[in-house]
């Protein structure tokens, strides 16, 4: 009897958890299909699914007006960049919080985080003249400077929970060992911690290639990423739904294969400090 | 050489004060047996000497330098956690080989000494496999073998042999004093379970909230345990503790008698108990009695003593076999 409850239950989730993946997933699919669609299907009443004009059109068009790969290579620089710049910042800090941590090291945690619950549009003025009169408008080393900053919290708590579940004995015993701070974190925490850090590489890349405000705000035509790129489809001469989705499409294609292929890491990356 | 002496140490965190001073002498190849009740500061004392927690005042002599302020690398001594606390990223021979490739030693002289060790310890066919693909047993072995590889001035146990079953626990116990009895190194092993404290020990420090109660062999502190809680924490079954009229009788605040010292008969005796439970434990008896003007109290009877639930029996303490402690809690003489 209980089985047969605990079945039930369980046929319930699994159409509870794809419907809520597919209303999630929709917007993407509907943006790659209209992508795909003349400029007539796409804006026509009832919307066009079968019985759509198909076309590549948008794709040759978009790849003729814009310089995709300039802004391509923007987007990987500058989420990268900001990725292992703040890495390395972030793990002596998530080290020592983790490890020799100190009566004020919770709160010091909170604080960082609260930063983030801070409108970013409240500081949009005094970033923008910063940028301007320190020369970083428009420039890789600015952007990723920037977005290193506002992912830095999340990267610093990610590896302060993964340290974290590195039992201290270890560590200790390696110190017993006669090993130095430096071999203890090349041979014992490092390898140890790389699922670990993975994950918060793999989560803080997504997290700096899907932005868009401050990428927006803070660059024109060198540094512009695939966020600007976007933006530019959507011009003062009016809406062109099946070009911008096209260009869209193109803009998170890289990610969507990337975070395809690294799904599991993701995952754990997720769920940071849910799992004791 | 693996001759500790401390000397004053204390250890506070905070306002706690976990050690509030001890004074230990632990001579060379001496195997010394940290005991008590959790939270008495045996761990903590442990720390201390291996240099992962600092002391608060005092010094600690190694050999007769002092080592207070060094850190645990430079301390030359090797530690057994309770976790085992192996790497768990290593293999089995790596992990044995890590404290001397910490040492720059070349790698023939390496490979030489950890074969070596691995034949000791039975693991010499385990060498490849990484620490979760050992049992508990095992994986205790391998943490011995990263400790003797090294050739320590002593072997800090950090209750090595509480996550294994109680079968696993008697074969390491003996395996470990054999161990000693081999290496003749200064052990100090740290645990709550009287029962290893005193089949290994050489010298058994019992601590109480981070004080010394009783410093002594095995049998000393059996045969004269020097305060009530000692008399107490040595032994099994406990001690049987009687305040009282009884007490008074012999001019003392509590009597000590153990459960082996009764005598006991059918007919006539000290005292007048009621039998509530009877352990058989097939060599032994353990009787558990209710004794008039007492109250509960063990006692100890051969395999085949014919009792049961609700038997009235008498009891006689054992001549020259009763401790008496005076209002201090400290034995008289």
């Amino acid at each position: 009897m209980a089985r047969a409850v605990s079945t039930r239950r369980k046929i319930a989730l699994t159409a509870a958890a794809w419907a809520v993946g597919l209303a999630i997933f929709f917007p993407v699919f509907w943006t790659i299909l209209t992508s795909f669609k003349t400029e007539v299907s796409a804006v026509a009443t009832p919307p066009e699914f079968l019985g759509a004009d198909w076309t590549l059109q948008n794709y040759a068009d978009v790849w003729a007006r814009s310089d995709y790969p300039r802004f391509f290579w923007n987007s990987v620089v500058i989420s990268v960049g900001s990725t292992l710049l703040g890495l390395a910042v972030a793990i002596p800090a998530a080290w020592s919080m983790a490890f020799v941590p100190g009566k004020r090291t919770k709160d010091l945690l909170m604080w960082m985080l609260s930063t983030k619950m801070m409108p970013a549009a409240g500081v949009l003025i005094p970033m923008y003249l910063l940028f301007q009169w320190t020369g970083l408008f428009d420039t890789h080393i600015g952007l990723i400077l920037a977005l290193m900053l506002m992912n830095l919290p999340i990267i610093v708590w990610m590896l302060y929970t993964y340290f974290k579940e590195i039992p201290s004995e270890i560590l200790e015993a390696a110190r017993m060992d006669g090993a130095s701070l430096r071999n203890e974190i090349i041979h014992v925490l490092t390898p140890m911690a790389v699922p670990g850090i993975a994950s918060t590489l793999l989560l803080n890349v997504i997290l700096a290639w899907n932005e868009s405000f401050w990428t927006i705000t803070l660059t024109t035509v060198n540094a512009a990423p695939l966020s600007t790129f976007i933006a530019s489809f959507s011009a003062p001469q009016g809406l062109f739904y099946a070009k911008l989705s096209a260009a869209s499409t193109m803009a998170i294609a890289p990610i969507l294969i990337l975070g395809w292929f690294s799904q599991k890491q993701l995952v754990r990356g997720l769920t940071f400090g849910a799992v004791k | 050489m693996g001759q500790i002496t401390l000397k004053q140490v204390r250890k506070s965190f905070g306002d706690v004060h976990v050690i509030p001073g001890v004074d230990l002498d632990i001579n060379d190849g001496e195997f010394v047996v940290f005991v008590g009740p959790s939270g008495c500061g045996k761990s903590t004392l442990l720390r201390l000497i291996a240099g992962l927690e600092d002391t608060s005042s005092g010094t600690i002599a190694i050999d007769g330098k002092d080592a207070t302020a060094l850190p645990p690398a430079k301390r030359g001594l090797a530690m057994v956690f309770q976790s085992y606390a192996l790497y768990p990223h290593m293999s089995v021979r790596k992990n044995i080989a890590f404290p001397l490739k910490m040492a720059g030693m070349d790698q023939a002289a390496i490979d030489k000494k950890v074969d070596a060790a691995a034949k000791v310890l039975n693991l010499t066919s385990y060498l490849d496999r990484r620490p979760g693909q050992l049992s508990g047993g095992q994986r205790q072995r391998v943490a011995i073998g990263r400790a003797i590889v090294r050739e320590p001035a002593a072997f800090l146990f950090d209750e090595p042999l509480s996550n294994l079953d109680a079968a696993l626990r008697g074969n390491m116990r003996l395996e470990i004093t054999e161990l000693h009895q081999t290496l003749k190194t200064t052990m100090i092993y740290v645990t709550h379970d009287q029962v290893e404290a005193m089949t290994m020990a050489d010298k058994i420090v019992v601590l109480q909230a981070g004080r010394i109660e009783q410093v002594g062999s095995p049998l000393d502190l059996y045969n004269h345990p020097a305060n009530v809680f000692v008399a107490g924490f040595i032994g099994s079954p406990h001690m049987n503790l009687i305040e009282g009229a009884d007490a008074a009788a012999m001019g003392a605040k509590t009597i000590g008698v153990r459960p082996e010292h009764l005598d006991i008969s059918l007919q006539s005796g000290k005292w007048t108990s009621k039998v509530n439970v009877a352990e058989r434990l097939g060599s032994d008896t353990f009787l558990h009695v209710t004794t008039e003007g007492i109250g509960q109290m063990t006692v100890r009877a051969g395999g085949d003593i014919n009792v049961a639930h609700g038997d009235t029996i008498c009891l006689t303490p054992q001549e020259g076999r009763i401790h008496r402690f005076g209002a201090d809690g400290k034995a008289m003489a």
